[in-house]
């Protein structure tokens, strides 16, 4: 009974929605509780998130999902420049253009499994990067990227008589702009929210929203048919289902979800770019879902916030702040210690990451999670609970939700 | 007896090899029949020619009335044929449980539905379902475990189970009992005879004559592409054209 308490989804809901909310404070002492931090934890969590519905349910490895991000945000700043500042209809346009594109690529593209599906993807990307940088700059902008101007016509916005005298307007929700402060009385308490910390906490109920998505999914039939598609797919044809269509609503599902992402990140910051559609974007998203764990709920979220996390620590260092990291030890010492640890941050920070990610999947392979999961084991077997887990239940909670499992 | 399964005249080549000239065949509701032959004369072939796996050169394959020839291997699923294979075809990451709600699922939602929203908790029916099915074939004990833990044997029976679970019309069994140790085997014969599965259509490919003999109602005999007869066990043992093209030549069985 409490096993089953235990994974039930408003439970598991509410703590979800506890913990990302309150992260501003329990992210404080690690020193990631600034804005602009968060907002990429919460945004690149939906990605991942989204990411993992087709590659952890159906093992379908796309390398071009940086697409669906980078059409998100364009199709965010458009909407910003034609109808209006306010995100709620950007960020419905951004999923709704990115699962139209997701339905043309995922088409063509799960025409092939494995190697030859994430060649595709791949190959689909780069058009798509290449067409944004340069042919369509029309649309895009090119190389500059899309920006806002003061005299886009913003029809919605001009209807309801909001007339931008001075600079850029800035993305609202309903009025509230998002990069300023908020202080207002809530049931006698006296809130306070920092300047861009709304930006957070937009980026944060979406993602709420999207990881109740995510976990249906995950819990419902569907999810498990998608789990049987990796599985085993021919057996799943002679079992009588038509595998492309279960295939193709998840490569749309994931698509979206990569679109709001994307119109989000313009949502905070109004400028769309082409080089969000680079394939190291697509690569990023890979290692945070494989990091993270992939197939796992939390594990991809967790694999946004970790490599986000190390990106701001490592690629901020420079030389001079590793020669006082580093001042402890002697001087010749201190100088050798700099120069083999000065590749790895800065610029070169992807060299630790690649080496963060060798480490895990050599020695983890279900990411972090699967560390999780025996760490907890050993804690279990210390303190000499003898119900040893057993290590074979599936991701899926059917068969934990067996009465005999119950029992156990 | 009706006629569910018709083979008419089937032939397929693959190069110049003469795989199977025209075959006919036709399977009687309610009979077990077994197809035997020695190895290379066709016995898959003939089977993947039922299942959409190959397209026969000519000839046609009716199921039910309905032309099978062309058809995807999900429809053919619907249509009320399902084929075991030989080597089992499970889903070895999911709970045996799940394996076998899968093929209950697809029963009852057809080639493709999209519910997301409802959780496989509640679907009380179809687990129920699966676990009396698990419980039929004697796995119900493991219903929790991975498939890929299980043995050999229990794997393929789990695969048997998969394909019950749908009431089929007609169940193809590509050597159900081959690399089984002799209870293993035994245990099978004894599934395929019991009361749930002893009224069902199957054509059943064998290399075993003792399995044949226990299960079969008819068998037909293939040999380089050709049937040659087709009668009941009493009168296939007693052909001297079989003991000469089949069990004369090669005894090894």
């Amino acid at each position: 009974m409490i096993k089953n308490f235990l994974k039930s989804t408003p439970l598991i809901m509410l703590v979800f929605s506890a913990v990302v909310l309150t992260a501003p404070i329990w992210l404080d002492p690690i020193g990631a509780s600034y804005p602009d931090l968060l907002q990429k934890f919460a945004i690149f969590g939906i990605f991942a998130v989204g990411y993992n519905l087709l590659f952890g349910l159906t093992g379908y490895l796309s390398f071009g999902h940086a697409t669906f991000l980078g059409v998100g945000s364009y199709t965010a700043v458009w909407s910003f420049k034609l109808l209006s500042m306010n995100i709620i209809p950007a960020m419905i346009l951004a999923i709704i253009v990115s699962g139209i594109f997701a339905l043309i690529i995922g088409f063509f593209s799960l025409r092939r499994s494995g190697i030859y599906f994430s060649i595709l993807t791949l190959a689909f990307a780069q058009m798509a990067y290449s067409l944004a940088y340069s042919v369509l700059t029309p649309i895009t902008n090119g190389e500059t990227g899309l920006q806002l101007a003061q005299q886009d016509p913003r029809i919605l916005d001009s209807l309801a008589g909001v007339v931008v005298k001075d600079g850029l307007p800035s993305p609202n929700i309903f009025g509230l702009a998002i990069p300023r402060e908020l202080s207002f009385n809530l049931f006698g308490l006296d809130v306070n929210i920092g300047a861009g910390y709304l930006g957070f906490y937009v980026a944060a109920i979406m993602l709420i929203i999207v990881f109740y998505i995510s976990l249906k999914i995950f819990r419902s039939a569907f999810g498990l048919k998608l789990l049987a598609i990796k599985s085993n797919q021919t057996r799943m044809k002679y079992t009588g289902f038509n595998t492309r269509p279960y295939l193709l609503t998840a490569f749309v599902i994931s698509g979206m979800y990569a679109g709001l992402a994307g119109g989000l990140l313009a949502s905070i910051d109004p400028l769309a770019g082409a080089e969000r559609m680079q394939w190291t974007a697509s690569g990023e998203v890979v290692l945070m879902t494989i990091l993270g764990g992939a197939g796992t709920l939390i594990g991809p979220l967790l694999g946004a916030t970790i490599i986000k996390y190390l990106e701001n620590i490592f690629s901020a260092l420079n030389p001079t702040e590793l020669h006082s990291i580093f001042s402890f030890m002697p001087e010749g010492l201190q100088n050798i210690m700099v120069t083999i640890v000065a590749p790895f941050v800065g610029e070169g920070w992807h060299l630790t990451l690649g080496l963060l990610f060798m480490i895990i999947v050599i020695f983890l392979p279900g990411g972090v999670m699967e560390g999780l999961r025996h760490l907890g084991n050993l804690v279990k077997r210390l303190f000499g609970f003898n119900k040893t887990e057993s290590s074979i239940e599936s991701i899926s909670s059917v068969s934990n939700t067996s009465p005999e499992g119950e029992a156990k | 007896m009706s006629i569910i399964l018709d083979i008419t005249g089937v032939n397929k080549t693959f190069g110049g090899l003469h795989a199977l000239s025209d075959v006919n065949l036709k399977i009687e509701e309610g009979e077990t029949h077994a197809i035997i032959g020695p190895n290379g004369a066709g016995k898959s072939t003939l089977l993947n020619c039922c299942i959409g796996r190959l397209i026969p050169d000519n000839g046609s394959v009716t199921f039910n009335g309905q032309d099978m020839i062309g058809m995807q291997a999900h429809d053919i699923n619907h249509a009320g044929m399902v084929r075991i294979f030989q080597t089992p075809e499970i889903f070895p990451d999911l709970s045996l449980l799940e394996n076998v709600m899968i093929p209950a699922l697809a029963k009852r939602d057809g080639t493709f539905k999209f519910n997301p929203f409802k959780s496989m908790a509640k679907e009380k029916a179809i687990k129920e379902e699966a676990m009396a099915t698990l419980a039929d074939f004697e796995l119900d004990k493991y219903h929790a475990q991975i498939a890929n833990s299980i043995s050999r044997g229990d794997k393929r029976r789990l695969e048997l189970a998969m394909g019950i679970i749908q009431h089929p019309k007609l169940l193809l069994l590509d050597e159900p009992t081959a690399g089984m140790a002799r209870h293993d085997t035994n245990r099978t014969i004894d599934l395929l005879n019991s009361e749930r599965m002893c009224q069902m259509t199957k054509v059943i490919i064998e290399h075993d004559m003792h399995v044949v003999f226990s299960l079969a109602d008819r068998i037909s005999v293939l040999v380089r592409g050709h049937i040659i007869t087709t009668g009941t066990p009493e009168e296939i043992k007693n052909d001297p054209k079989v003991k000469e093209a089949y069990l004369g030549e090669s005894e090894d069985e």
